[in-house]
């Protein structure tokens, strides 16, 4: 080239490169797996549009397709639209995700599902949008502090673990369960603890091993920390990570038993699933619609800011027994099953020791299921084998 | 019965960790190792390898019914690799363009190979595909968990003759000398008559296929499944090894062995009691990248066995 170089790109350079630019928006765009139900048209006006974000996809046989269930089941409503978003980030994605629902669909209340949205991206969003109702699962509300358009909502599925704890003792032929979990947070230990409690109502002398993994979905760890398990004589072994999927595949490979959570992965492990802890957001979401549809709002105080409960207000369901429980198990699952309908059955009763040996509830004394010692929970109980700090 | 196995487990899950999850670690080193020797860096090879899992998976459940499940797997390992050097080819045009960066690129390609491999997977998370087969040689012992151990994916055989015969490759033939001459000195090449492009390109089409092969195993041996969170690094994790492996495939197959046997120390030392410092032993295989990187990078030396091209600007 032999012109003078006042710019130094040529057009066909130029223009090049915006190609090359376009084309990069454009699959960078594939990743985020926008799957709104309908074209994006904006509301019409007399349908109610509820937003739901999840952190993974939709069929994950675990969390997000449990919320994604619930989701389903309320567009079934009239006047109600939903629209979705599925593999958000717990970065300023779900921001972004969040602002377009609100300004492109006009969406009116969102469930952004996944833990770590809530802080700082829905304490964000929420103080730019105050007309717009959000409702979180697992979330700190505090009162005075947190925007009063945010509400917090949860269950108490080691309810579901408690019981699953019982038919694994009375399926387990070493004595040893096993845990999968992914971080130790208070929902997590707490799932753990109640697991332990339920199979030790049993066999007095059955432990729970707890292997974790370090982060939400670890394929690899997750696989292996079960193949340890069962090189270890552990036969029933359950889990806490976002997609169980791996775990109960790879226990079923190995001939052990497994129980589920979060989601039915009953037609994962046909030999080997007993039962599994599942959440049923299909209860809670069908009332939050509703009081939304009659025009109530957090902002007033018609809708409550914590809404927490049990198997008596619907949040969660068993899986349905496999083929490997026994009558006797069934019998007594669904006898404490029908304690916990009645909402008086309390698990954390003392005396209570943890694995360290220190009491953490004195005799003749018990927690409620609402009781925040239990979402605060930084203990494993005696019988897990585990230790938390590192 | 099975018994407990106590502390022979941890050397057992370790042994058997390297024998399962090794396989993803030594494909695509291998294939990062061809591209490289012919002087240009793919690290667009996680995005081959998430790519690559997902095809493997939904071709395989796919075709389970015309083909049954044991030839259906093998489909699926075979487009795994169709659709790697689909994207090598990609690849390979892009970086040899111009005042283009190879890295640069491959930082793209991850992202549209990811891209790519989460749009056409969503439907394949859900269902079960037919996974590829194992041959059992631990049916000597009454021990299940040596038995379950010492099981061997036929991929890990293919990899593990594959780096011998790549060693052979380049010293002891002509195409092998050609690649290293491209990639040490690509003017002296095209001196010889050799045309840069199509070698490079070539080369990172083969790398990139064999990366697809490693993806399969990843869905459709270990842990055997479809899902967006499958891969957790582990193409940009072999891509170090490389380097850690001095561009020698024998090396590369040691150094993937490394990489499998330490994802299994952290579950395997919590199954038997060591509790303490589980994160930093989950951290092992990313702690082992970087105290490579640390202990084999210096500005003032250049590691032996690296292609003399390699990193340098395209020359027209």
């Amino acid at each position: 080239m032999n012109q003078p170089k006042s710019f130094p790109f040529s057009r066909r350079q130029v223009l090049r490169g915006l190609l090359a630019t376009a084309a990069f928006g454009a699959t960078a765009k594939l990743g985020t797996g926008c799957t709104p139900q309908e074209p994006r048209s904006g509301g019409t006006g007399d349908e109610f549009v509820i937003g739901f974000i999840y952190v993974g996809p939709r069929d994950d046989f675990g969390y997000n397709q449990a919320h994604a269930e619930g989701a389903a089941a309320i567009a079934q409503l009239p006047g109600i639209k939903i629209v979705e978003q599925a593999s958000v980030p717990e970065t300023t994605e779900v921001e972004e995700a969040m602002r377009s629902m609100i300004e492109l669909d006009g969406a009116k209340a969102l469930f952004p599902t996944s833990f770590g949205y809530f802080d700082p991206h829905i304490l964000k969003i929420a103080q730019e949008f105050p007309e717009v109702q959000f409702f979180h699962a697992g979330g700190l509300y505090q009162e005075g502090e947190t925007p009063r358009n945010i509400g917090s909502y949860f269950g108490y599925i080691d309810e579901a673990q408690y019981i699953a704890g019982m038919v694994a003792a009375y399926t387990t032929q070493t004595g040893r369960l096993g845990f999968v979990g992914a971080k130790p947070i208070p929902q997590l230990l707490r799932n753990v603890n109640s697991f332990t409690l339920g199979a030790r109502t049993v066999a007095p002398d059955i432990t729970t091993r707890l292997i974790l993994t370090g982060d939400w979905s670890l394929p690899v760890k997750e696989a292996e920390a079960v193949n340890s398990m069962v090189d270890q004589g552990i036969d029933v072994i359950t889990c806490h990570v976002d997609s169980p999927k791996i775990v109960i595949e790879t226990a079923e490979r190995r001939g052990v038993f497994s129980s589920g959570y979060h989601a039915n992965q009953a037609a994962l492990a046909p030999r080997g699933f007993l039962t599994g802890a599942e959440w049923d957001w299909t209860t809670v979401y069908t009332q939050y619609a509703q009081q939304l549809q009659e025009g109530k709002t957090l902002m007033n105080g018609d809708i409550p800011h914590i809404v927490r409960g049990g198997l008596e207000a619907g949040f969660w369901k068993l899986s349905p027994f496999g083929a490997a429980v026994s009558d006797e198990a069934k019998q007594a699952a669904e006898a404490v099953k029908a304690e916990f309908a009645q909402g008086s059955k309390r698990i954390y009763q003392g005396p209570l020791r943890n694995n360290q040996g220190q009491e953490i509830i004195a005799a003749g004394q018990s927690y409620e299921q609402t009781a925040v010692e239990l979402e605060t929970m930084n203990w494993l109980v005696e019988g897990v084998d585990g230790r938390l700090e590192s | 019965m099975t018994q407990a196995l106590g502390w022979w487990g941890v050397p057992l899950a370790i042994a058997a960790g390297t024998l399962r999850g090794s396989i993803p670690f030594l494909f695509v080193s291998l294939g990062e190792c061809l591209t490289e020797k012919s002087g240009k860096i793919n690290l667009g090879l996680e995005g081959v390898l998430l790519t690559g899992a997902m095809s493997a998976y939904a071709v395989s459940y796919l075709t389970q019914e015309q083909l049954g499940s044991f030839f259906a797997p093998w489909c699926g390992v075979l487009v795994a690799a169709l659709a790697g050097m689909a994207l090598g080819i990609i690849q390979g045009w892009l970086c040899q363009q111009p005042r283009v960066n190879d890295v640069a690129v491959g930082i793209a390609m991850i992202i549209f190979g990811s891209g790519i491999a989460f749009f056409f997977g969503k439907p394949f998370i859900q269902p079960v595909a037919p996974r590829l087969i194992a041959f059992e040689w631990g049916n000597w012992s009454n021990l299940p968990q040596v038995q379950a151990a010492l099981k061997v994916s036929p991929l890990f055989l293919l990899g593990a003759l594959l780096a011998p015969l790549m060693q052979w490759f380049f010293t002891a033939t002509r195409w092998g000398l050609l690649i290293r001459a491209v990639g040490d000195s690509p003017q002296a090449a095209r001196a010889m008559g050799i045309s840069v492009f199509k070698v490079r390109m070539l080369s990172i089409m083969a790398g990139s296929a064999l990366a697809g092969i490693g993806g399969a195993s990843l869905s459709l041996y270990y842990p055997g499944s479809w899902n967006e969170l499958i891969s957790s690094g582990q193409g940009l994790m072999a891509v170090a090894l490389v380097i850690f492996a001095h561009w020698n495939p024998i090396q590369c197959f040691y150094a993937s062995l490394l990489f499998g046997g330490s994802q299994s120390l952290g579950p395997a030392l919590q199954s038997v009691g060591i509790d303490s410092y589980y994160y930093l032993f989950n951290a092992a295989p990313y702690i082992l990248t970087l105290l490579i990187m640390i202990l084999t990078c210096s500005p003032k030396t250049t590691i032996p066995g690296t292609p003399g091209a390699l990193g340098k600007d395209n020359t027209p």
